[in-house]
């Protein structure tokens, strides 16, 4: 009641301090507060939004979304502030706060620009609140709640519980009466209300609802026997259960100080190395005090001098603390509310880890569908063919770069993908083409040498791409309906691109299994991998078949490279980045069977994302497990998951 | 050439087999050598090349402005190839083989600890221009870069005061540089109030590309009701595929602001920044400085790069300060002998290419001001915040261990100087 | 002299590694007249060790036909190894000389909680983890300079032998297995200071008043003994019975698993002889190149090694030399910057853009055109001609040598 009174009161004397500066504008306003401005810094410049959002000003909104979008100047001979737009990169043109008129033209570097940065950018958000809640522009009054998600105040319940009624756009209305149920949370005086509110987010997903509840429920364990009465006390803990450790709890004993500390090992040390007299200490010589064992002997002799604080070797921290209470408490005062956000996350967190396995099986099937799509080349050039390609990561590179030089050439994002992807399969056609020509038709017979000559072109590209295109990472941009994710909901979402990349990989497995299934050149290919000679002798002409084939899957990893360089990035590394990946998802799967290879892919990208979600913090350790994984289990499967029987194994 | 290497090995060896050669390297001998150690082939080429030209546009110009002490100054450049051992190899040739004066070079901090005990035993002159993650301070080496201190410390503050930021995301390469960093910043904001568990730490591989989960994780730390700020230490080109996952799950700079160390001018121009706008980065030099001499140095890079499209960086300031201030010091100690450049280096100033100036200190660290930008649509940042000049600490104050240390190689005559135990721990480096 | 019979490249060798390390010598800085710059004496020193695990290399690949793409993991492991040693011997001596003049003589933890905190500083830890055990002494860690990598070799070998996993399935497993051991060691948690590795091992131990010019002298002579050494025994392993077994495993292992030979066996034992060997080269290697860290593991390495053996001559344990020798210093020459540009009018190319062009394109011509590689010009020399065999390979299996490989 009285706190009522007081901001009545309050709320009178700024109308009166208002009506009193009737004739002050809003520029002497700024001026007031021009060192705070000028300095922009979020912990002096409250005062200043303040002011001018306070001061009923008609000019007040106009001024804060000119400083929020870094539109506001000050002009350096006089210090006024103004609202400025830029004309040329030389020249802005200014418009006064107060009336609205152009106020001239001047040079750049006679105005400074006020620079808010984000956290004062918020403040002024939540400072336009209030004006902005009814705005009659839509995108303004979404603003205006999402200033509210970000920093709500207590200060913002009353007038968006009173623009609620009024809102016309029913999408908008929604958004208003959530944020609204959750500022109820945050702020209301009403426990019942705010109990309400509470239960009626059981089971959402939502991240702000989890934001609003949390802190509700996050509890402090205190030494209990210091508790005040009012505390609301969550339980009763006992030090060396599970929840709380015995040297937590002696630590908790030490902070109240309810017992002295044992002196530790350094400040003993340095008790003794200030009790040094005549080369000795405690009646130890120092040159002996190179044990721990002799340096608590003369420690001890200290102690009973009375010299040091005493030390008892024999301590044990757990008898100390044994019997003694401590408690968990919240930091919430209201027990109602406390228990009833508890049931409510309890609902909701259940649900969320349902969301989350989802959310991860997706990022499985989408680093699964990335391995597959860079491994479909190889897996025919080195699974149907028995070729080891080293180079095909340089396929996939020349692939990505294919695409950057076609946007150079194409501004418009979307029609230079379709244009890129074509170029890029015919660009790596051509180049798996020749290769095959040029080197691995000598060598089908030498299949560990193979290794070594693509190895070779392998280096020579990736360096031949560092003379042309320089080292610098290139952009390969997608385009605007690619940007952004689909959001199931706060917890499950995946990017677009990613989508694509998914559907690419599943066009790719389609048209492979088209072509060697219903295709000539698939039959072909199909009889010259398992009998050259057969093959030849039933006139097939087995050098077409290989060269045809291996342009393939070189044309194939051209696209991916597309993909890949529209996920990650174009450098002259990139193909090297995947090319031993490559590999293991081959040989997982099995090789000579496309089955085997999207196993493969599926298996290694869900083990990863797997492994990565036991151990969060390190990458690079779910990594290496996956590869001790491969090896492991290629001991016990050597032919892959799907091993091919009979003579087409080959052995 | 040949001659004159073995008259001097046999003086060498016939007087002190021990104690090194380089240091013999007198004004007399022209031209002056500048021996530039940078990576021309290999992973970190991307980085290295630029610095390279940068060196040999510095020297073209030092030279057009008739060189130093009356002589030409010749660039000797090799290629260690991002190859650690071969920096090594490769310092030891620069010193031994081609006797240049000085050395300027390397990126990583790997590459400078597998050169420092080359240039140590020969008593070389390294100029190191990236910003890393302290803990040392070389008799040889003078850092131009930024110290923990310079560059994490003030925009970790940034996030703490300015943004309200109450829970850490520390994202980085599995490398030496992000581990110390952010070993420095986990004790910083313990001591600053911050919980353990409200310090989310993440390291992925160089290179990484899948970053879906690790945006999601970021996201979902923002459960709790806090504010979430992530600290970026990814390195090079991982930072791609990270800004486009940011991008793709639309999280704006409001939300969860990323402040990154690693990511420039050159590291932006490799991807789209609409989607990043507003996230930020903290470094000593930002291409946008409103000054002259700034201008001056861009376009005379463009001229000498022959393409106006390239940028400026960090590094670059770096060496473009650390050069200009070894002309000077070369200058005023009339020699370009190491100790005496070296003691001439302590207290030399130069003008900062984004305004002030900067100065070096006797522990080999430089004091510039910290600057923070926001990312900007074209790929440049906006200067929003700008510090008084920080001077780079070697030994961090947040690690226990490196409290107690100072370095003074003026007064002290020691790098590693324990203040507690008042003794000098070790004249030479840890590597 | 039976065995030098079987061997008669064998005396020519010794010869020639004599007069090359006695002409080194001379002309070193250390001992001589100093023409030779003390970085390329351990440049030198270095190509020797690089020699040594290609013989290694060609044990395993050019006789008993198993392409391994993860010796370089043993040579690493081994530089690993010795180079705990290095660092934490060397670290004592600096943290006991700085905590001799404390008010109190420090206690043994405290000594190794300050070599903890020097060597682990750098990685933002202090403790010592376990796989520092052994770090303190110089014999136990020589002794797991063998035995690690030994073991690594067994166990893998063994695994990989026993399910018939071979060709192009074992070179892609082993090209994992050092994947998986570069990814380790590049954790932090690993304990071997992630991508920092391990450095300034040059320094050694005491010997700071000692100018490298001298101990670059002696690792030479060293890593030119271990070769020598390693030339004998392989020399002596590919000449007797073990030999032929070992190239008819390489030729065709089903036959020779038929005539009885347990050629799990025999390859496990060459895999792991070779490992260790690999091992004993990575010790002495890496001392002279001051710093290991991770990358040095990673698979390229490894498949360099093969293209060194591809291109000196796989089947002749000179060619490993030749080839191995003949790369890495055409590499340090043309990556040096001393190499003269050629200004083709239009376009100048400069060696350090086009040299792994041109390396690359030589594999290819290498493999195509001279699968004997350098060693092959020797044949001319000797007046060796191939068999005709009519285009039939010696063997099926992908490791058999081509019908232009073969010897008399």
């Amino acid at each position: 009641m009285i706190r009522r009174i007081f901001v009545a009161g309050l709320l009178l004397l700024t109308v009166a301090l208002s009506a009193q500066a009737q004739d002050r504008t809003i520029q002497d306003v700024l001026q007031e507060h021009s060192d705070a401005i000028i300095k922009s810094s979020r912990k002096t410049i409250g005062p200043a939004i303040d002011a001018v959002a306070n001061s009923a000003l008609p000019e007040a909104q106009d001024v804060l979304q000119a400083w929020q979008s870094k539109d506001m100047w000050v002009r350096e001979e006089d210090g006024l502030f103004f609202k400025a737009e830029k004309l040329d990169s030389k020249t802005y043109a200014l418009t006064d706060f107060v009336t609205g008129e152009p106020a001239g033209e001047v040079a750049k570097d006679e105005i400074d620009q006020i620079k808010p940065n984000s956290g004062i950018r918020a403040m002024l958000g939540a400072a336009l609140v209030q004006f902005q809640l009814n705005d009659p522009d839509p995108s303004l009054r979404r603003d205006a709640l999402l200033a509210i998600q970000r920093d709500g105040e207590e200060s913002h319940l009353a007038p968006l519980r009173a623009s609620i009624a009024n809102e016309s756009d029913p999408e908008i209305k929604e958004l208003k009466e959530v944020t609204e149920r959750l500022l109820t949370i945050s702020f209301d005086e009403d426990e019942a209300a705010r109990v309400a509110a509470i239960e009626g987010f059981r089971g959402s997903l939502s991240l702000d609802t989890r934001a609003a509840l949390n802190p509700i429920v996050t509890t402090e364990v205190v030494y209990a026997e210091e508790l005040s009465a009012n505390a609301n006390v969550k339980r009763i803990l006992r030090a060396g259960s599970r929840d709380l450790s015995v040297d937590e709890a002696y630590d908790l004993m030490v902070e109240a100080g309810a017992v002295t500390p044992q002196p530790s090992v350094s400040e003993r040390k340095a008790a003794l190395e200030s009790n040094i007299v005549d080369g000795s200490v405690g009646g130890v010589s120092v040159e002996d005090l190179n044990t721990q064992e002799a340096r608590d002997r003369a420690y001890a002799a200290l102690a009973d001098a009375g010299l040091v604080p005493a030390f008892d070797p024999d301590f044990d921290k757990a008898s100390v603390v044994t019997g003694v209470q401590f408690a968990e408490v919240y930091s919430e005062p209201s027990a109602a509310v406390a228990s009833a956000a508890e049931e409510t996350l309890k609902s909701i967190s259940r649900t969320v880890g349902l969301n989350q396995f989802f959310d991860l099986s997706l990022d499985g099937l989408s680093l699964a569908s990335i391995y597959f799509l860079a491994a479909i080349g190889l897996a025919i050039t080195f699974g149907v063919m028995g070729v080891i390609n080293m180079a095909h990561g340089e396929f996939i590179m020349m692939g990505a770069y294919t695409g950057y030089v076609i946007q150079q050439i194409i501004p418009d994002y979307t029609v230079s993908i379709i244009v890129a992807i074509p170029m890029a399969f015919a660009v790596t056609f051509a180049a798996g083409v020749a290769m095959e020509r040029l080197i691995i038709r000598w060598l089908y017979n030498r299949p560990l040498e193979t290794l070594l000559a693509t190895f070779g072109v392998s280096i020579a590209l990736q360096q031949l791409a560092k003379n042309i295109f320089g080292t610098q990472a290139r952009p390969l941009t997608s385009p605007g309906w690619l940007d952004g994710a689909l959001q199931f909901n706060d917890v499950v979402a995946i990017s677009y691109i990613r989508i694509a990349i998914f559907v690419l990989a599943l066009i790719f497995l389609g048209i492979f299994l088209f072509i060697m299934k219903k295709t000539r050149l698939g039959l072909e290919t199909r009889a010259v991998t398992q009998n050259p000679r057969m093959a030849a002798s039933m006139g097939i002409n087995p050098d077409k078949v290989n060269m045809l084939t291996f342009g393939l899957g070189s044309g194939i990893a051209g696209i991916a490279g597309v993909a890949i360089g529209l996920y990650a990035k174009v450098t002259s590394e990139l193909g090297a980045d995947y090319i031993v990946q490559s590999f293991m998802t081959v040989v997982v799967g099995g090789v000579g069977n496309i089955w085997g290879t999207l196993l493969g892919a599926t298996m290694i990208g869900f083990l990863q994302k797997g492994i990565e979600w036991f151990n969060p913090s390190n990458t690079l350790a779910a990594q290496t497990y996956m590869i001790i994984f491969i090896i492991i289990f290629i001991q016990f499967r050597p032919k892959g998951i799907i091993a091919l029987k009979g003579r087409a194994a080959g052995d | 050439m040949e001659v004159k290497t073995q008259f001097k090995a046999t003086l060498a060896s016939a007087l002190f087999a021990t104690t090194a050669m380089a240091s013999s390297a007198m004004a007399a001998d022209c031209p002056i050598k500048v021996g530039v150690l940078h990576s021309l082939s290999g992973t970190m080429a991307i980085s290295e090349t630029t610095l390279k030209d940068t060196m040999l546009m510095l020297v073209e110009q030092q030279n057009a402005k008739g060189g130093v002490l009356g002589c030409e100054l010749e660039a000797v450049v090799v290629d260690p190839a991002s190859d650690w051992p071969l920096f090594a190899e490769k310092a030891r040739e620069l010193l031994t083989v081609h006797e240049v004066d000085v050395m300027f070079g390397n990126w990583t901090s790997v590459s400078r600890k597998s050169v420092l005990p080359v240039i140590e035993e020969l008593n070389g002159l390294l100029f190191y221009p990236v910003q890393y993650e302290g803990e040392e301070s070389s008799k040889n080496v003078f850092y131009t870069g930024a110290a923990p201190n310079q560059q994490a410390i003030p925009a970790t503050d940034y996030f703490l005061d300015e943004l309200g930021v109450e829970k850490f995301a520390l994202l980085g390469t599995d490398y030496v540089y992000p581990r110390t960093t952010n070993n420095i910043l986990e004790s910083y904001l313990k001591d600053k109030g911050i919980a353990e568990e409200d310090i989310f730490v993440n390291y992925t591989p160089f290179g990484h590309s899948d970053w879906s989960k690790i945006v999601a994780d970021v996201v979902a730390l923002g459960a709790d009701g806090k504010k979430v700020g992530v600290i970026s230490t990814i390195n090079g080109d991982a930072n791609i595929g990270f800004y486009k996952e940011l991008a793709a799950a639309g999280i704006s700079a409001d939300d969860i602001p990323v402040v990154a160390f690693s990511v420039g001018e050159e590291e932006l121009s490799g991807l789209d920044t609409t989607n990043l706008v507003g996230h930020l980065a903290a470094w000593n030099y930002f291409m946008s400085a409103d000054t002259e001499a700034n201008a001056e140095f861009i376009s005379a890079w463009h001229e000498f790069i022959g393409d106006e499209a390239r940028v400026t960086n960090d590094p670059m300031e770096a060496h473009y300060i650390g050069f200009n201030m070894w002309v000077n010091a070369v200058t005023e100690a009339e020699t370009t002998d190491v100790d005496a450049v070296r003691a001439a280096m302590w207290g030399q100033e130069f003008p900062n290419l984004t305004g002030g100036t900067a100065v070096m200190g006797v522990n080999h660290h430089l004091a510039k001001p910290v600057l923070i930008g926001e990312i900007l649509e074209d790929g440049q940042f906006d200067i929003i915040s700008e510090t008084d000049p920080v001077p780079g600490d070697a030994w961090t104050d947040f690690l226990p261990e490196s409290a107690v240390l100072v370095s003074d190689w003026k007064d002290l005559e020691c790098g590693m100087y324990n203040t507690e135990t008042e003794t000098c721990v070790q004249i030479g480096s840890n590597y | 002299m039976d065995f030098i019979r079987k061997n008669p490249s064998l005396p020519v060798f010794i010869a020639g590694l004599a007069i090359f390390t006695l002409v080194v010598t001379f002309m070193s800085e250390a001992y001589g007249a100093g023409a030779l710059s003390t970085s390329f004496v351990k440049t030198l020193g270095k190509t020797l060790c690089l020699a040594l695990v290609a013989i290694a290399m060609d044990l395993v690949w050019g006789y008993t036909g198993i392409l391994s793409l993860g010796h370089f993991a043993f040579f690493g492991l081994g530089g690993y190894m010795i180079g705990m040693w290095l660092m934490y011997a060397r670290t004592k001596l600096i943290v006991v000389e700085s905590m001799a003049s404390a008010a109190l003589p420090p206690t043994p933890s405290e000594i190794s909680d300050a070599i903890g905190t020097q060597i682990f500083g750098v990685v933002g830890s202090s403790e010592f983890p376990l796989v520092w055990m052994f770090a303190h002494s110089f014999w136990a860690q020589i002794a797991l300079v063998v035995i690690v990598p030994g073991i690594l070799a067994l166990v893998f070998g063994w695994l990989a032998f026993r399910s018939r996993v071979t060709g192009v399935y074992l070179s892609i497993l082993t090209q994992a297995m050092t994947l998986a051991l570069s990814l380790y060691l590049f954790q932090n948690d690993s304990g071997l200071r992630g991508n920092n590795g391990l450095s300034g091992l040059q320094n050694l131990p005491g010997a700071d008043g000692i100018s490298q010019d001298y101990i670059s002298i002696w690792f030479f002579w060293a890593s030119a003994f271990a070769l020598l050494i390693t030339y004998l025994i392989a020399a002596f392993v590919v000449s007797g019975k073990f030999g032929s077994v070992i190239r008819g495993i390489r030729d065709d292992e089903a036959r020779v698993r038929f005539l009885g030979y347990s050629v799990e066996g025999f390859k496990l034992f060459v895999f792991a002889m070779t490992a260790v060997m690999a091992a004993i080269g990575g010790a002495l290697y890496y001392p002279q190149a001051g710093i290991i860290n991770p990358a040095e593991i990673a698979p390229i390495a490894s498949i360099y090694l093969a293209v060194w053996v591809a291109i000196g001559g796989r089947g002749r344990i000179y060619g490993a030399v030749i080839g191995a020798a003949f790369v890495s210093l055409v590499s340090t020459y043309f990556t040096g910057g001393q190499a003269p540009d050629i200004p083709l009018g239009f376009y100048t190319i400069k060696w350090v853009d086009w040299w792994l062009v041109l390396l690359g394109l030589s594999f290819v011509l290498v493999t195509l055109f001279a699968p004997k590689g350098i060693g092959g010009l020797f044949d001319l020399i000797t007046h060796r001609m191939s068999p005709k065999r009519g285009g039939a390979p010696l063997g099926p299996d992908d490791g058999s040598l081509r019908e232009q490989e073969a010897e008399k």
